[in-house]
């Protein structure tokens, strides 16, 4: 009786797996969290990146190591260096039974500014050998008030099929629907420890009331932060209206293109009238060789999504920064009126 | 001492450089626990190298680790030399400030393999640092030492080498930066945001301000004896709030405000911005 319907059940869970689940959470251990912390802090402000290793279970991608990548340099051999030590770092973790399955990287960002071109194609790269894969990003400078600024991100799949494509013009992001906020999609994070290092951790630390972690939260000094936020704010905005006009600049060129192409087709028609009238063969309506029916290449909407998508962050990084600093006012006010 | 022509017992330090103390990140502390939850099937306890540097006064300062495979039988320990190499060079790839500044095992207290492989260390690196790990939790409570060696020599003849405890600092700061509560437990579902992180240290603060006054209040009703040195800390803790007028203050708080005011205003107005235009563009769509 009871066989039966276990039986069944198992059946499905296969059946379930086949299908992909999507991800849903990223589990990190504080191992990785420590070791990321680690090599970003100790080479800021340069960025750095690292390779995540552990295990993909379902809708969990576990993330159970990591290892650091040494600054790469423009230089081929270096790279080629490069490979071989990812290679052999595998392998000796391998040895001493650390999961050996590349689930993604990290890499260190300065005031959120990761939206890159770059990051794009570093994750194609990744997509084409593991189905699966997520970038991690922390930012050291925002560790200094207090905060974990850890972030999992993944590319969202619509997007990914059209950038394979490499296509994008409006007509083929309209097709899609797809918009700038498509293209990065953020996963929650879970933090995991073994029960050995709870154990540690809790015999070892005494019950301190007052954290680093608490001091660094109740600094008063954040302008800084918020200055440069603005700033890069700012800039992005800069390149976002030069991104319109190349976009103006293409319209421009087109419509009148357009009217060129009108005219000459006029040209050409009342030519073939007085052809016709005359008894000749009309003349073809198109003329591939005259340069005005050329078609012009229409500008990557990419890179204006990427730079909106930096200002939003920035505009999430300000608000979040802002809301804190009004906490932090009013609770010095309420402290000096005591 | 080779050439001394007495046969004198003596201790001699390896190094001239006594190492006076040890520092330990606790990146180090999870490394070992992680490669010990890790360990192969048979294995009594795991050991590894340890890497960072030795500060200018003497303090070895333990950044970073990696676990070395070996096999240990009743009087001889097998370290996999090769592999301990090839994880120095690619370690040193991304951080060649670090070196080898000792070793590691788990367990408690020295054991008699562990004079063999402190041997082989100490050819790597002058008076290594030897670290146990007591992951078997035998004291009742997680216990973490450093010693270093002192060669017992009779003459020229090596007769055996002490193992000396030394001073160990943890260095809890990292780990105080994510926060204890994250690495405590064995689960935390979501990572706490800017604002939570704000209310939670708020908090403690409030609990300790409450704390102070109780102390106080007790102390003057006369039920807690008054004790100078915490009197103290009091009154300098009330002094190093800046004295400001009411006014001065007013002004001050009311200026930041506004100027974060005006920043969230421009965040906002730039993100409603983007928000019309991403409307803008799926109108485009539909007609």
């Amino acid at each position: 009786m009871a066989a039966a319907p276990i039986a069944r059940s198992f059946l499905q869970v296969a059946a379930t797996e086949e299908v992909a689940t999507p991800l849903r959470v990223v589990q990190i251990e504080g191992l990785v969290m420590l070791k990321i912390i680690k090599h970003c802090k100790e080479f800021s402000p340069a960025l750095v990146t690292g390779q995540l290793l552990g295990l993909d279970v379902g809708s969990v991608l576990e993330v159970t190591n990591c290892f650091p990548f040494p600054i790469r340099e423009e230089d081929e051999e270096v790279e080629a260096d490069g490979a071989n030590y990812q290679l052999e770092m595998m392998r000796c973790l391998r040895e001493v039974n650390v999961d050996n399955n590349t689930v993604g990287w990290y890499q260190s960002t300065l005031m959120g500014s990761f939206q890159t071109v770059e990051l794009i194609e570093t994750f194609m790269n990744y997509q084409e050998n593991i189905r699966r894969c997520v970038c991690i990003i922390y930012d050291p400078s925002r560790s200094s008030q207090g905060v974990l600024a850890f972030k999992a991100l993944k590319l969202s799949d619509s997007f990914m099929e059209l950038y394979k494509t490499n296509n994008f013009t409006g007509e083929k992001l309209r097709e899609k629907n797809l918009s700038w906020v498509d293209i990065f999609e953020e996963i929650p994070i879970k933090v995991s420890n073994s029960a050995l290092i709870s154990a540690f951790m809790t015999g070892l630390e005494d019950d301190t009331p007052v954290t680093q972690c608490d001091y660094d939260r109740l600094q008063l000094s954040t302008n800084p932060f918020l200055e440069r936020s603005a700033e890069f704010l700012i800039e992005c905005m800069d390149d976002l209206s030069m991104e319109q006009q190349k976009f103006q600049f293409y319209h421009r060129n087109l419509s009148r293109q357009q009217s060129q192409q009108q005219t000459w087709l006029q040209k050409r028609r009342a030519e073939n009238m007085a052809r016709k009238a005359a008894g000749d063969e009309p003349l073809p309506e198109e003329d591939p060789s005259n340069p005005i029916f050329k078609p012009i290449p229409e500008p990557s909407r990419l890179d204006s999504f990427l730079i909106t998508n930096q200002i939003s962050n920035f505009c999430n990084q300000i608000n979040g920064v802002a809301g804190q600093n009004f906490s932090r006012l009013y609770l010095m006010k309420a402290l000096h009126e005591n | 001492m080779a050439t001394s022509e007495q046969t004198v017992l003596q201790f001699a330090p390896t190094a001239s450089s006594v190492t006076l103390s040890a520092k330990v990140h606790p990146l180090v502390v999870f490394n070992i626990c992680d490669c010990y939850v890790r360990r192969p099937d048979q294995a009594e306890r795991v050991i590894g190298t340890l890497l960072g540097s030795v500060l200018p006064d003497g303090t070895v300062d333990i950044r970073n680790s990696y676990a070395v495979p070996h096999n240990e039988s009743s009087d001889q320990v097998a370290l996999d030399i090769d592999y301990h190499h090839n994880m120095l060079l690619s370690h040193q790839k991304v951080n060649p400030k670090e070196v080898i500044v000792g070793w590691y095992s788990t367990g408690l207290g020295v054991s008699g393999g562990s004079a063999l492989i402190h041997e082989f260390y100490a050819r790597e690196v002058p008076n290594p640092v030897h670290l146990t790990v007591d992951t078997g939790f035998r004291m009742g409570e997680p216990a973490i030492k450093a010693y270093v060696s002192f060669n017992l020599s009779l003459g020229d003849i090596q007769l055996a080498a002490q193992f000396q405890e030394i001073p160990l600092d943890l260095r809890m700061i990292e780990a105080e930066r994510i926060g204890f509560d994250i690495l405590k437990t064995t689960m935390v579902d979501k990572l706490p945001s800017d604002l939570e992180g704000m209310e939670a240290s708020m908090q403690r603060l409030l609990a300790l301000i409450d704390d102070v006054y109780k102390y106080v209040d007790s102390v003057v009703q006369g039920e807690t004896a008054p004790d100078n040195s915490v009197g103290r800390f009091i009154s300098e803790v009330v002094a190093s709030l800046p004295k400001l007028s009411p006014a001065v203050l007013d002004k001050l708080v009311n200026d930041n405000m506004q100027d974060h005011l005006l920043l969230l205003y421009l965040s906002s107005i730039t993100r409603t911005q983007l928000s019309i235009a991403e409307k803008l563009n799926t109108a485009a769509q539909i007609i």
